[in-house]
């Protein structure tokens, strides 16, 4: 899929980086991606870089400005359907698992999209976790038990995936077309 | 922006009941709540329930939805009752089989054969 047309400012003009806290979480954040994803081109990159209070309408709303810049940009069809699912999946697990919903906590995300390779940064101020000991959901004796799945789907559809400082950032990196151990 | 559409549509269909999303994406937590209320109160209404939900409108789930639908087939099965899932697209089916829930669930490609597949009781 080609993006954009013959405007020869328009992988510059989508390079910078744009910086802003949201406020109150009430309702949608403000824009902040840098770059319009309408005029990208082949060389283009589109950075989301924010922090959000802990509440699921200031989530999606950084959701669905990454997810607009993954398929303005030209991500096939499966890898914005893995993009998508991961960043939902990782968005509730810093929001409600990680920040346990306090709007005091706020989740910090990063991403880096260009036509080939999207990456994510996502980090919640909770306790953190150890992702050894959480238990295989495919499991026959978890399959039944209602957690676990989050982190299995992210891991599944995103080619790279690392949890550090105590299981508070994740980051995830996703090529686009690469689908692996999808099925 | 939640929409304001009921999420589920029900009908019956001899003695299943029919239950269709009628959002596209099963993601939202509080969506996700509601749905799983209204599936516990259908489910308590009948001895030995039998339930077909159909995905055929759903393009994206999340691991909440998939922990919803898990309650809802324990409870189903603490009534003695039957749940078949259908219609649902390749790119959710293999939301299923990478969390292994297709050997789980009793999933049909269509709505007909699953209505086919509920055994007398």
């Amino acid at each position: 899929m080609q993006i954009g047309g013959t405007n020869p400012q328009a992988g510059r003009s989508s390079t910078g980086h744009a910086k802003r806290r949201t406020g109150s979480g009430k309702g949608p954040a403000k824009r902040s991606a840098s770059g319009d994803p309408a005029k990208l081109n082949g060389s283009a990159k589109v950075t989301v870089r924010t922090t959000i209070p802990s509440l699921y309408p200031a989530g999606q709303d950084v959701q669905n400005r990454i997810l607009n810049a993954v398929e303005k940009i030209g991500f096939t069809p499966h890898s914005t359907f893995a993009i998508k699912l991961a960043l939902e999946e990782a968005m509730i697990n810093a929001i409600k698992h990680g920040n346990k919903l306090d709007p005091t906590k706020s989740v910090h995300i990063h991403a880096k999209v260009t036509p080939k390779v999207a990456e994510i940064t996502i980090e919640d101020e909770g306790p953190g976790f150890d992702r050894a000991a959480v238990p295989d959901p495919t499991l026959e004796e978890n399959r039944e038990k209602c957690s676990g799945r989050g982190i299995l789907l992210i891991e599944s559809y995103m080619n790279s995936v690392k949890w550090s400082h105590n299981g508070r950032r994740l980051r995830m990196v996703k090529r686009n077309g690469e689908e692996p151990g999808v099925r | 922006m939640s929409e304001q559409s009921p999420p589920l549509s029900v009908s019956q269909e001899k003695d299943i009941r029919l239950v269709e999303f009628t959002n596209s994406k099963i993601l939202d937590e509080a969506n996700i709540t509601e749905i799983g209320a209204q599936l516990n109160a259908l489910i308590d209404q009948s001895d030995s329930p039998k339930v077909l939900l159909d995905f055929q409108s759903v393009d994206h789930l999340s691991s909440a939805a998939l922990g919803m639908l898990i309650n809802v087939n324990n409870r189903i099965k603490q009534r003695n009752g039957q749940l078949r899932l259908a219609g649902i697209k390749p790119q959710i089916f293999e939301v299923f089989v990478i969390t292994k829930l297709n050997k789980l669930f009793r999933i049909l490609p269509d709505r007909s054969e699953a209505l086919k597949s509920f055994t007398a009781q």
